[in-house]
C-alpha cells in the first residue's frame, strides 16, 4: 500500500473555533478538526480520493482522520491538522527546555485506511488513555 | 419586545473586541442576536444558552458514568485532592478574570501548587524570549492610527484572529492612516500559502521551521551585508526589497504566532524578530507583538508576574516562587510524573496538549472547572461547570497588547450556577480548614 513521508503542522482555523465553541462533544468538532490538508501533489502521490480517511502515524502515535484537499495551498510535503485531539495524538511532548512541545514540524507518514473511522474528541482521548 | 446592549467585550480571543452589541429578552435572561463579534465570538456568546448546557458539579463513578454533586461537595474534593498532593498542577487560568486568578493563587501558595497558564503551549516561548532581550512594543491604538508597514509572521489572523485585521492592523482608518489598508504595506510570512496571505501586498513562502535563518537574513540585509542567494526557500533579491520597504515605512509592527513558537528554535526565533525589531528602530519607529489566543492568557501572565514575579509555569511546592521552563512547566511536570494532583480551571488541556501528556492528566485525581463538556472533563475525576466570564459575570481581561478591559455581564448565568471565582472562594475555604487542621 502507498505510503507518504511528510511534514506535519497544526494551527487554527476558524472552523476549529467555532465548532470548538459550539461544543467539543459534538459532532461538528470531529468533522472541523479530524481531518488532515493534504497538496494535491500528496493526495496524487498517495493514491488515493480526497475525502478518504488516512491514518497518520508519528513517532509518537497514530490517528485516522480525513484526507481533504488543502484549503490554504499549494504546499506540497506539508500536512496541515487543525489545532485539537486529533493533531495531538502526533506531537512530541518534548518541550526542549522551553515548557513548549513540539507542535509544528512533525514527521509523519500517511497511508489509506478507507475502512477506519474518524473517532470523536471524547472519543479518541477516552480510547488513548485508557490503551495505556 | 428586546433592549441592545453596546461595548460588550467579547472573550474569545486577545483582541478583547469591545464593539459587541448584543440583543437580549425584555427580561434580560436572553441572548438574542450578536451584532459585530466574528463568526467564533458569536458562537460563543449563544452557545451560552444551548439547551444540553451541564449545570452541577459532578463526579465521575467507577463505571464512567457522572453522579450530580453540590458545589460545596465539589469544593471539599478539589480541596482534598490539592492538600493531599505534594505537587499539585493548577493549569489553566486563560479563560477566567483575573479576580478569579487572584484567588487561585491564594490556594496554590497553602496547597505549594504550580500554576500554569496555557501560555505554556502558546507563547510561553515568547516569554522566555522577552526576559531574555526585552520588547520594543505598542498598543494595538498606535497600530490602529500609526502603522504603515505590518508583517504578520507564522500567524494567521483571518482564521485565529477574525477581526484584527478590520479593528487595527490592515482596514482600519487612524488619525496618520485614514486610507485604510492602502495607507499601509503588508507581509505575511508563512509556510502556507493562508487566507491571510492572501490580503498582503507581499507573501513569503519560508521553508517551515526555517524562521530564525530568516528573521536573521532579514537583519543581514538591514545592514547592508551579503547574502546567499537562497535563504529558507527566500530567494536573497525578495529579502532586501522587502528590507528596503520596511525601511522606507514610518512606523513598522511586526506581529507573530505559533509558526514561530512551536517551531523548533522555539524562544530562539523570537529573541531574532525582536532583535530586528530592534535594528529596524535604526531607521524608523518599529515594534512587535505577539498574536495572543486566549482572551485573558495575558492577563494571567500579569496577576502571576505582580504576585510571584514570573508570567508562568510558577512553582510554589518549596514555599517560595520558582520559575524554570522545561522543569516547572506543566508538560515537563507531567511526562517527569512529578505532579499527583491536578486542577484545571479555564482551558482544556485534553485537547490541547500531546496525547502523552493528556494520559499523565487521566492517570492522577483532576478536578476540570470548566462551563462545557470537554475532553479533558471526560478524563477527570471531579467536573464543575461555572458561569462564563464575559457573558454570565464581569471581571478583569488583558488584551494582547497588556491593556486592561473589563468585560462586561450580559446575561444571567442558570439559576444557582456558581462563577470561577465564588467556586475557587469555596475551595480556598476548605483548603484553609485542612490545613489549620493540620497546625
Amino acid at each position: 500500500m502507498t505510503k507518504i513521508n511528510i511534514n506535519l503542522i497544526s494551527g487554527r482555523t476558524i472552523q476549529q473555533g467555532v465548532s470548538m465553541e459550539a461544543g467539543k462533544e459534538k459532532e461538528n468538532y470531529m468533522t472541523s478538526c479530524g481531518l488532515i490538508e493534504l497538496d494535491q501533489a500528496d493526495i496524487h502521490q498517495l493514491g488515493i480520493m480526497k475525502n478518504t480517511n488516512v491514518r497518520v502515524t508519528s513517532k509518537f502515535g497514530s490517528v485516522i482522520v480525513k484526507a481533504i484537499l488543502a484549503t490554504q495551498g499549494p504546499h506540497p510535503g506539508l500536512g496541515w491538522i487543525p489545532m485539537g485531539p486529533w493533531a495531538n495524538m502526533l506531537v512530541d511532548s518534548n518541550t526542549y527546555s522551553t515548557g513548549t512541545p513540539t507542535f509544528k514540524g512533525t514527521a509523519v507518514t500517511v497511508e489509506p485506511a478507507e475502512n477506519e473511522h474518524v473517532l470523536s474528541s471524547i472519543d479518541l482521548v477516552l480510547k488513548s488513555c485508557n490503551d495505556v | 419586545m428586546s433592549k441592545r446592549l453596546t461595548d460588550i467585550i467579547c472573550p474569545f480571543c486577545g483582541t478583547l473586541c469591545d464593539d459587541i452589541e448584543i440583543d437580549v429578552s425584555d427580561d434580560g435572561k436572553q441572548i438574542l442576536e450578536v451584532y459585530n463579534a466574528c463568526a467564533i465570538g458569536s458562537e460563543k456568546f449563544l452557545h451560552v444558552q444551548s439547551p444540553d448546557r451541564i449545570t452541577r458539579p459532578r463526579m465521575k463513578q467507577e463505571d464512567g458514568s457522572w453522579n450530580e454533586i453540590t458545589y460545596d461537595e465539589a469544593a471539599k474534593y478539589t480541596a482534598k485532592v490539592l492538600c493531599d498532593a505534594k505537587k499539585p498542577l493548577m493549569y489553566g487560568w486563560s479563560s477566567t478574570s483575573c479576580e478569579a486568578q487572584s484567588i487561585g493563587h491564594m490556594i496554590g501558595e497553602q496547597v505549594g501548587g504550580v500554576l500554569d497558564n496555557t501560555a505554556t503551549v502558546c507563547h510561553g516561548s515568547t516569554l522566555i524570549a522577552m526576559q531574555d532581550v526585552g520588547i520594543p512594543s505598542c498598543t494595538l491604538g498606535e497600530v490602529k492610527n500609526r502603522a504603515d508597514r505590518i508583517i504578520f509572521w507564522g500567524c494567521n489572523p483571518a482564521h485565529a484572529h477574525p477581526r484584527h485585521m478590520s479593528r487595527y492592523s490592515i482596514y482600519s482608518r487612524g488619525y496618520f492612516t485614514g486610507k485604510g489598508s492602502k495607507s499601509r504595506k503588508i507581509i505575511v510570512v508563512d509556510p502556507r500559502p493562508t487566507d491571510s496571505a492572501s490580503l498582503a501586498d507581499e507573501y513569503i513562502q519560508v521553508e517551515q521551521g526555517r524562521d530564525y535563518e530568516l528573521l536573521d537574513a532579514f537583519r543581514a540585509a538591514l545592514k547592508g551585508s551579503p547574502l546567499p542567494k537562497m535563504i529558507a526557500g527566500v530567494p536573497s533579491e525578495k529579502i532586501y526589497e522587502l528590507v528596503e520597504i520596511l525601511k522606507q515605512g514610518r512606523f513598522v509592527v511586526i506581529f507573530f504566532g505559533m509558526g514561530v513558537t512551536h517551531s523548533l528554535g522555539k524562544n530562539h526565533n523570537i529573541d531574532m524578530a525582536i532583535a530586528l525589531t530592534s535594528d529596524l528602530n535604526n531607521y524608523t519607529k518599529a515594534s512587535i507583538i505577539a498574536m495572543r489566543g486566549h482572551y485573558n492568557v495575558t492577563g494571567s501572565g500579569q496577576v502571576l508576574g505582580w504576585q510571584f514575579g514570573f508570567p508562568f509555569c510558577v512553582d510554589l511546592s518549596r514555599g517560595f516562587a520558582r520559575y524554570n521552563p522545561g522543569e516547572t512547566s506543566s508538560n515537563d511536570l507531567l511526562m517527569r510524573g512529578e505532579v499527583d494532583g491536578c486542577l484545571v480551571i479555564g482551558s482544556d488541556p485534553g485537547s490541547h496538549f500531546p496525547i502523552g501528556s493528556v494520559k499523565k492528566i487521566n492517570a492522577i485525581p483532576t478536578v476540570c472547572v470548566d462551563p462545557h463538556m470537554t475532553p479533558t472533563a471526560a478524563i477527570s475525576k471531579c467536573h464543575v461547570p461555572v458561569a462564563l466570564v464575559g457573558i454570565e459575570v464581569g471581571g478583569s481581561c488583558y488584551r494582547m497588547d497588556n491593556v486592561p478591559i473589563d468585560s462586561r455581564k450580559v446575561v444571567d448565568p442558570p439559576e444557582g450556577m456558581l462563577t470561577d471565582a465564588e467556586f475557587l472562594d469555596l475551595v480556598l475555604k476548605e483548603v484553609n480548614k485542612i490545613k489549620g487542621d493540620a497546625k
